[in-house]
């Protein structure tokens, strides 16, 4: 169990908020760039002490500035999986893997057995002589993970672990992770800018913006009542469940089927949509959107230049337009509209 | 014309301004050794090389110069550590301290060891008298010279090389529970590696070409203080022209024998 309190001033951010995660429970710290997400981290690992607060774990204080106790990074129970990984260069996968365990004053062999079963166990047996630099990013990621675990930490920490992977390796590598953090017990906090990975990894999600929390919740809860319009730009997407239907197909529980460029990576699936995806006609398109369906306008809501159009129908969809739109189609709650999704637009993730 | 490939043609031409003043240094920095080879008695080269002289110089220049730059390594890099990384009252004034003896004259540096460690020497005197030892006129007092003079090159360009490092792998390794001694042992030392390379052989250089520092502070005695420099020196002086080129030559040799394998990856800081 870990629960926090960081009270802290860096330049002219101020951060003060609490965090809190269970025992196998992942929780996101999501927000956009400059929020204070990484220096939450850093004072969560030691790197950064606080002004204000507490920051325990399993009931053991990391840093409590009002009794005085600051323990250094070093001793901290924590792993962390570093934003563009940090593997020491000049170390095998291995070394990497088995230094916190060397660190930790573990013999090299013992270590170095241990270090082994974690590439083993991750899929990556075979780089386990390769240089970092050899490693291609999905495989770096895997290597950061194992060297987060080896010391088996009661906390594990990452810093926007997925940011440093081109798209495509990005979709497979966080099928990849949800599946391992699984298995680790202790709890996880994850700091992402991407409403996507905190949707797949996490349980549930904490938006902070300018060193604040703004909303707290479930990942559904969060994304289908966000709070604020920053809220909804950066997790507003819809998120549709259905089930393998064709290696490229995906059908919901309605019964309507998504044609999705991705392949299909498993049974049980979900498929997130951004709201700027989904186009809206008046008249059903021609040409190249294949997923294409009828549906009626419930609800629009105009929030400065963006407009979010609730739309009902076999695929119930959030679609967001410009002023300009809304007045083109003359958009109304009642209107019958097509809505229209590239099948490139379409994340598909197992559930 | 030669073909060039399309890959070089790509490259953006170099401004024409710059071709001939490169050249012009070319010429000035290649021409005096050419001038000296020009002089070589090539046929008893041998023979000269060979005269106790020569060898006690070279044997002399290698041990002190060597002996320098493990001293240098052993005492500058943590320093340099301290400069880089640990904010501390006075930090600028003891580097311009530090830095001094690169750009003072080292007949300065060396009149400033004789008062600090010679006979009637600060740290000399008492030592003396405990213990009869003195280190003007030994070769300790020549390695004590170099490494005054040479030290300062190891410690700037490890200091630079520490701030220009990507602290973020020292941040990762204390997660994983290394202290701060293995984290400076096997995280930050191999990362600088190429910084202190550099640093090492440009003090070696530095020491192996000592001159001023030496001569004033060590003297000038065949076999135990006199070095290269001193000999060729001392040969020209005396008009012993062939002995003192044929130790230049030698001093040329050396130097770029272990210049020529560090080429740019080293050097380039």
């Amino acid at each position: 169990m870990f629960t926090a309190r960081i009270g802290l001033r860096i330049g002219s951010l101020d951060i003060d908020v609490a965090v809190d995660a269970a025992d196998g429970e992942t929780v996101a710290l999501l927000g956009p760039n400059g929020a204070g997400k990484t220096t939450i981290l850093r004072a969560i690992a030691g790197l950064l002490a606080i002004e204000r607060g507490r920051i325990e774990v399993d009931g053991l204080a990391l840093d409590d500035p009002a009794a005085d106790v600051f323990m250094p990074t070093a001793d901290r129970p924590i792993g962390v999986v570093f934003q563009d990984y940090l593997l020491f260069p000049r170390m095998s996968a291995l070394d990497n893997v088995a230094f916190g365990l060397r660190a930790r004053g573990m013999a090299k062999p013992a270590a170095r057995a241990a270090a082994a079963g974690w590439l083993e166990k991750f899929g990556i047996a075979e780089h386990t002589a390769s240089r970092p630099r050899a490693l291609s990013g999905g495989q770096s990621q895997r290597v950061a993970l194992a060297r987060a675990l080896a010391t088996s930490p009661r906390l594990l920490l990452m810093d926007e672990p997925l940011a440093a992977l081109d798209a495509r390796t990005r979709v497979q590598v966080r099928t990849w992770l949800r599946r391992h953090l699984a298995t680790f017990g202790g709890a996880r906090i994850l700091v992402t800018h991407d409403p996507v990975d905190a949707m797949v990894l996490a349980d549930r999600v904490i938006v902070v913006e300018d060193g604040r929390i703004v909303q707290t919740g479930t990942v559904t809860e969060v994304a289908r009542h966000p709070r604020s319009r920053y809220v909804a730009e950066l997790v507003g997407v819809n998120l549709l469940r259905g089930s393998a239907a064709g290696p490229h197909l995906v059908r919901l529980q309605s019964g309507s089927e998504l044609v999705v460029a991705d392949p299909v990576p498993g049974d049980e699936v979900v498929v997130a949509v951004r709201p700027q995806a989904v186009a809206v006609y008046r008249e059903k398109p021609s040409g190249s959107p294949r997923n294409v369906w009828p549906a009626t306008v419930s609800d629009v809501e105009i929030d400065r230049d963006r407009v979010r159009v609730q739309l009902d129908g076999p695929v119930p969809l959030v679609a967001e337009v410009t002023p300009g739109a809304l007045a083109e189609l003359e958009l109304a709650p009642g209107t019958p509209v097509w809505a229209a999704v590239k099948a490139v637009e379409l994340s598909v993730y197992t559930q | 014309m030669i073909r060039t490939r399309r890959a070089d043609r790509a490259r953006a031409r170099p401004p024409w301004p710059l071709l001939p003043l490169a050249a012009v240094t070319v010429v000035f920095l290649v021409v005096p050794f050419l001038a000296l080879l020009q002089r070589t008695p090539w046929t008893g080269l041998g023979e000269l090389l060979g005269r106790p002289l020569v060898v006690d110089a070279l044997r002399l220049s290698l041990l002190t110069s060597l002996a320098a730059t493990t001293i240098a390594l052993v005492f500058g890099i943590p320093l340099a550590w301290l400069l880089a990384r640990q904010p501390f009252p006075g930090r600028s004034v003891i580097r311009a301290l530090v830095l001094l003896p690169m750009v003072l004259p080292p007949v300065v540096g060396g009149a400033a060891l004789l008062f600090a460690f010679g006979r009637r020497g600060l740290l000399g005197e008492p030592v003396y008298d405990q213990t009869g030892f003195l280190l003007p006129y030994s070769t300790w007092g020549v390695i004590v010279a170099n490494t005054f003079v040479a030290m300062p090159f190891l410690i700037i360009t490890v200091e630079a090389g520490l701030r220009s490092m990507d602290r973020r792998y020292e941040d990762a390794a204390a997660t994983l529970g290394a202290s701060s001694w293995v984290v400076f042992r096997r995280i930050t030392v191999p990362m600088v590696a190429p910084s202190i390379v550099a640093g090492a052989v440009l003090c070696w250089a530095r020491a192996l070409g000592e001159f001023g520092a030496t001569v004033t502070f060590a003297g000038n005695l065949q076999g135990r203080t006199q070095t290269m420099p001193l000999a060729v020196f001392l040969a020209l002086e005396s008009g012993d022209r062939q002995a003192a080129i044929a130790l230049s030559l030698l001093l040329i040799v050396v130097s770029l024998a272990v210049m020529l394998p560090m080429r740019d990856r080293w050097l380039a800081v």
